[in-house]
């Protein structure tokens, strides 16, 4: 019964107080096939916060992750109710062109993917896609712009021609953030971005988050705990596909309203 | 453990483990074995194989030529060699009894029977002599003609006992040699032998390949892509896969009854041209370029096309920029294969009237043709001795032809090969 009240109170928000919200979730379900994965999420995100989500495996946070840019849009057999807004605006009505809506919500994925293609082509993809540069001078500030930005730079600046592969695992995670804010996107999503990297390159990234936070909204998903409490402001704690609580991340981890939260974060479960 | 079950520890010196530990080694070693023999034997075959064409085909691309002496001056031509210089000379020449020539010359130097000793054709070999020397018209000379086929047969070893004789007689007198044949390489088929050719067979193959790519491969590729990337996934698309499953084992010459049905009787296109032929076997070749393509694009990993949209690409910039460059390499392998089946084939192309005589290379696609598994397969059927040896000849130009479409295909893929 406790459970119930306490996850009605965190869905109250937003608080009148706080500024308004970059992406507003509102009921949503998401079915694959006839399994709902998702069950009634409504969760504020805001601006130059970090946002995590943690939860056990399968609970569904990278399901959630995925629908605030229609990344499940590519499974045949997804499925998704309610309401997602992007600064008001309903990225699931007809008028919203998804191609639009992933450059302003970009995405970083758990294991590095960087195109097969050299590091300067690999930031320039998005940039050229989408028109943003007219030369190739402003092509060219905008990668060493976006490869400063992620702190790769000053790694790879002599060698822009190499493959984007041959990067080690923690600078092809750079190189995908780098990629990913090249289109300068106003939300991004971070897909366990640091699952496949050693200590030291998720100390890097985890850096790059800090910094970033004060241009983007960025959403982690996380199964680090220790992570989601270096990086984030604010704290979703998802379970069985519900959203179980949602406050300060400083809150979530010294005293969690919810039983199952302090359960997993003390680590009885999980 | 608490079952209270006490292990007796494994004692790894045990005999019963030293019989596995024995019986592992003795599998693996039969394994070897087995699996060298198997090697051996494939190889062993392909080495025959070789050993017998390049043996038998090589007579093929040589020819025995004899020496003749025509005065010219006295032969009666009535041609002077400023006609021959002008224009239209060969038209000239042609026009002129220079088969008569050739016979009383043979006639003059070798007794009655001097003319059987060249081949019909011999003539043209004059035609190009003078053509390239005008001046021999008014002077006598020393020409090398092709030998009859009987002679050419002799030579190799192959004759009959009176043709040998007469070889035995020329080569004594230094009158027969054997020379590289050009001819075999630029000239097309013939009734006589020894002046059969394999280029218009050539050609008309490499005329019907490129009508088949042209077709097969754009849409091939198309299919796959949309297969893959867009088709959703129902009942539909489903019987589609089954289809072009089944297309693809379909014995080919069930597409060349279709080629006959559609092309020729329906849409009355030329017959025995590269074009039908190619739209038949683009039919065949199509459903394999479909699989390969469809195995290629599946194997590109689902990162790649999340990370281009992730930063916003639509799907057919998904599919062109990304998808297609990678899977390229498997496509083409699997086209390359595709295309070699097809180069190879015979039925399909019999149907639609492909093996008809075709004495002239074909100028364009809708032109008579043959093609040279056909060609082949015509010339294994003449009863004339002098077709068995062009027969091994023309075999070894169609392994040419494959293993010089193999070799694109290996240097192809290896250029688009990237990893990820």
């Amino acid at each position: 019964m406790v459970e119930v009240e306490n996850r009605a109170d965190t869905q109250a928000e937003p608080a009148p107080a706080e500024s308004a919200p970059k992406m507003r979730a509102r009921g949503v379900n998401v079915w694959y096939g006839d399994k709902q994965a998702i069950n009634a999420v409504s969760i504020d995100v805001r601006p130059e916060h970090v946002t995590a989500f943690i939860g056990p495996s399968g609970c569904g946070k990278s399901t959630f992750l995925r629908t605030l840019n229609r990344m499940n849009d590519t499974i045949p057999s997804a499925r998704v109710t309610g309401a997602i807004e992007l600064d008001g605006e309903d990225i699931y009505s007809s008028g919203m062109d998804v191609v639009q809506l992933r450059a302003r919500v970009g995405m970083v994925f758990q294991k590095p993917n960087p195109f097969p293609k050299s590091i300067y082509e690999n930031v320039a993809y998005g940039p050229r896609i989408h028109g943003l540069a007219t030369g190739r001078q402003e092509l060219d500030s905008i990668v060493e712009r976006s490869l400063k930005r992620a702190g790769l730079w000053e790694e790879v600046k002599d060698r822009l021609t190499e493959s984007g592969t041959a990067l080690s695992g923690g600078q092809q995670q750079r190189l995908c953030i780098a990629r990913a804010i090249a289109v300068d996107p106003e939300v991004i999503l971070m897909d366990e971005p640091c699952s496949a990297l050693d200590p030291i390159a998720t100390a890097k990234i985890e850096e790059l988050i800090h910094e970033l936070r004060g241009r983007y909204a960025i959403v982690i998903v996380t199964h680090n705990m220790q992570q989601a409490a270096r990086v984030s402001q604010r704290t979703a704690f998802f379970h069985l596909g519900e959203l179980l609580e949602y406050d300060e991340t400083s809150r979530i981890f010294t005293n969690p309203k919810v039983e199952r939260t302090k359960d997993y974060i003390t680590g009885r479960y999980g | 453990m608490s079952d209270g079950v006490k292990r007796t520890p494994t004692d790894w010196q045990s005999s019963e483990m030293g019989g596995r530990i024995r019986r592992r080694y003795a599998a693996e070693r039969r394994f070897r074995w087995i699996g060298l023999g198997a090697i051996l034997l494939s190889a062993g075959f392909l080495a025959l194989l070789l050993f017998t064409m390049v043996s038998n085909g090589a007579r093929g691309f040589t020819r025995t030529e004899v020496r003749l002496d025509i005065d010219f001056a006295k032969a009666a031509l009535f041609l002077d060699p400023a006609t021959v210089r002008a224009n239209g000379a060969k038209a000239a020449l042609a026009r002129s009894d220079l088969q008569g020539v050739v016979a009383r010359a043979a006639e003059a130097q070798y007794g009655g029977q001097g003319a059987r000793l060249f081949a019909d054709t011999a003539w043209l070999t004059v035609l190009d002599a003078i053509e390239a020397d005008p001046s021999l018209l008014t002077r006598s000379g020393s020409l090398w003609l092709p030998a009859s086929t009987d002679i050419d047969m002799a030579a190799k070893g192959d004759g009959d006992p009176a043709a040998e004789q007469s070889y035995a007689r020329l080569s004594s007198g230094e009158a027969a040699r054997t020379r590289f044949n050009g001819d075999f390489l630029t000239s097309a088929d013939a009734t006589d032998p020894a002046a059969v050719g394999i280029w218009g067979a050539f050609k008309g193959s490499l005329l019907t390949m490129l009508v088949t790519i042209a077709i097969a491969f754009p849409v091939g590729v198309l299919s796959a892509i949309y297969l893959e990337e867009y088709a959703p996934r129902n009942r539909w698309t489903d019987l589609i896969e089954v289809s072009i499953n089944n297309l693809a084992a379909v014995p080919s010459i069930i597409f060349g009854l279709l080629g006959l049905a559609v092309f020729l009787n329906v849409m009355h296109m030329p017959r025995s041209a590269p074009l039908v032929g190619g739209l038949t076997l683009a039919l065949m070749t199509m459903p394999v370029i479909v699989i390969a393509g469809r195995n290629a694009i599946k194997s590109v990993p689902p990162s790649i096309r999340d990370a281009a949209l992730g930063v916003g690409a639509s799907r057919i910039q998904v599919v062109y920029h990304h998808v297609l460059p990678l899977a390229l390499p498997g496509i083409l392998t699997g086209t390359i294969i595709g295309m070699a089946r097809a180069l190879g084939e015979t039925a399909p192309l019999l149907m639609i009237g492909m093996r008809a005589f075709i004495a002239t290379p074909p100028g364009g696609i809708t032109d008579p043709a043959t093609v040279l598994p056909v060609q082949i397969f015509l010339w294994s059927d003449e009863v004339s001795r002098g077709f068995v040896e062009k027969t091994s000849a023309a075999i070894i130009v169609l392994l040419v032809f494959l293993l010089a479409m193999n070799g694109v295909a290996i240097y192809l893929r290896n250029r688009f090969e990237r990893r990820w």
